[in-house]
């Protein structure tokens, strides 16, 4: 109670209430008594603070419907969006930029891996795909440089407008100008052998890509018909580790290479060809290969690109083959007698080669 | 009219708590200040908070007797505006955004400081007056805000006379001074 009457006295004093005498009055109390002076500045401060307090909850009730009535008038807006949203979709416009970096992050880091995965996983089964066709490595691609060096080096006038592609290698079949070579080697619309400088034309008579022989006929006038040929294509098997030797083009030289038979099935198990222990060039592609006797066994048409030495030749057996065949649907072939005497038995290996290199050739294709 | 009359008048009118003059500062910077707080990560929640956070802290300023503007309101509401942000954001753990140097801005740092003490003292009698329940709570709103007669007051509570009503009022007073206090002294 006492509290209560000296409440009413200080905020009646504080506000300006009292009369002169009641005020005066007051004034010595508070002098007198610490405690009431205290009271009195702590009444004061509080009344000051609830007075602001009061004024601020009112501002912010003006500033609020303010807020509702520009809202309503349309003076602002809020995206038409203030109440209506929930907070999950609200959550998401404030997010939705992160949310979207994180979604592309995790989107591109799938993406990476599954990259990584499909280039790395099945890279060891490409590598041995890829093995299929690298191990057999062309053998006989000429750079255009090189036969461009070429030309300027022998004697040979190409027509103007040819364009050698690739080289190689041919031989003689039939002393009347029927040679064999690699098909691949034939890419481009016609081809010109050359032996020992002399250039002369030929006409293709016939490709087989899948035994990968073609049979060229030299058209040229200059060309002189051999009547026997110093070697015979021999069909049978060649045994293993027989010595074996060839020549070929890998240069503008003709070259002489020595090796042997290491396996009777060539690559991946062809047994249409076999594998041949020999130092091979791009070039020697349709080389012959001539057992000790002088007798052609095959013809050289690629190498394993990553082993050295090792060749595979197609079989002579499979020129025999591919004659026939071509006999019965073409009356031309049907001319072609296959060499099968062989006089360079028991000579040196020198006296062989003599004989031999007037029956190979270097074989350029041309695009026109 | 010139326009530092203008704004002049507008802020007498905010001090005096004048609907006009407040809906007209509102207008005028309120869709600037929440292309600001929506570009910068916030939502429109956000921005009316800030928004009417700065209008307070105008008002604190007009109101102070050595208030003199030195620029103009829109200026000075966007200042604390982006300041007020910056801060929530940074207490938030968020980035910070850096657009320093790219707009006029005025130093409201000092502003900004006085208007969070008085924030927190006017949290601290909210809480008291919350917890003081009613009838006190309506009685000393009615007597101390809303600056209603005594006797009008105790019409409108029932109570038989005025000095009833005001002994009760002052029961009141010293119940919430005493939570008030108690906070007061606990948060100095």
């Amino acid at each position: 109670m006492e509290d209560i009457v000296l409440l009413d006295v200080i905020e009646r004093y504080l506000t300006g209430q009292m009369s002169p005498e009641e005020k005066t009055w007051f004034k010595q109390l508070r002098e007198k008594t610490p405690e009431i002076d205290q009271m009195v500045v702590e009444h004061k401060l509080f009344l000051h603070q609830l007075d602001e307090f009061g004024t601020r909850t009112a501002l912010k009730h003006t500033i609020a419907s303010a807020h509702d009535n520009l809202l309503q008038k349309g003076d602002i807006s809020e995206g038409g969006e203030k109440t209506a949203k929930g907070r999950i979709v609200q959550m998401f416009h404030r997010y939705k930029k992160v949310t979207g970096i994180a979604a592309s992050i995790a989107g591109v880091t799938a993406l990476g891996i599954s990259v990584l995965v499909a280039t790395l996983s099945p890279n060891i089964n490409k590598n041995q795909f890829e093995q299929l066709n690298r191990k057999i490595d062309i053998v006989q691609k000429v750079t255009n440089d090189r036969l461009n060096h070429e030309q300027g080096n022998t004697a040979v006038k190409p027509k103007p407008d040819y364009n050698f592609t690739v080289g190689g290698t041919a031989f003689l079949i039939d002393g009347k100008g029927y040679l064999v070579t690699n098909a691949h080697i034939l890419q481009g619309s016609g081809a010109v052998v050359i032996n020992k400088g002399k250039e002369l034309t030929v006409k293709i008579v016939a490709i087989d890509k899948s035994k990968d022989l073609a049979i060229l006929k030299i058209t040229d006038d200059d060309f002189k018909p051999i009547t026997n040929l110093p070697y015979s294509l021999k069909k049978g098997n060649v045994d293993l580790g027989e010595e074996l030797f060839t020549l070929g083009y890998p240069t503008d030289d003709i070259s002489y290479n020595l090796g042997y038979l290491s396996a009777q099935s060539g690559f991946k198990g062809d047994t249409s060809s076999c594998q041949i222990s020999l130092p091979a060039n791009p070039g020697n592609s349709g080389s012959p290969v001539f057992n000790k006797n002088g007798d052609v066994v095959g013809i050289l048409t690629a190498k394993q690109a990553e082993a050295d030495g090792v060749v595979f030749a197609v079989k002579a057996r499979s020129i025999y083959q591919m004659i026939n065949e071509l006999k019965e649907s073409d009356t031309t072939v049907q001319k072609i007698k296959i060499s099968n005497n062989s006089t360079l038995k028991g000579q040196s290996r020198v006296e062989q080669i003599k004989q031999v290199e007037d029956c190979v050739f270097l074989v350029k294709a041309y695009n026109k | 009219m010139k326009p530092e009359i203008n704004e002049q008048l507008l802020l007498k009118g905010l001090v005096a708590n004048d609907t006009k003059a407040v809906e007209t500062i509102y207008k005028e910077n309120f869709t600037m200040v929440q292309s600001f707080i929506i570009n910068n990560n916030g939502s429109y929640d956000d921005a009316r908070d800030i928004f009417q956070e700065a209008i307070i802290t105008l008002y604190e300023k007009a109101k102070s007797e050595s208030f003199v503007l030195t620029c103009q309101i829109k200026t000075y509401i966007y200042s604390v505006c982006r300041r007020l942000w910056l801060k929530r954001l940074q207490q938030m753990g968020r980035y910070v955004m850096q657009t320093d140097g790219l707009e006029e801005t005025v130093s409201v740092e000092e502003d900004i400081d006085v208007h969070e003490k008085r924030n927190a003292d006017f949290a601290m009698m909210d809480r008291a007056l919350g917890s003081l329940g009613e009838p006190c709570k309506s009685l000393l709103q009615a007597y101390y805000m809303q600056k209603k007669d005594m006797t009008e007051i105790a019409s409108e509570f029932g109570y038989t006379n005025a000095d009833n009503a005001k002994n009760q009022k002052y029961k009141c007073l010293m119940r919430l001074k005493k939570l008030f206090f108690t906070q007061y002294n606990i948060g100095e």
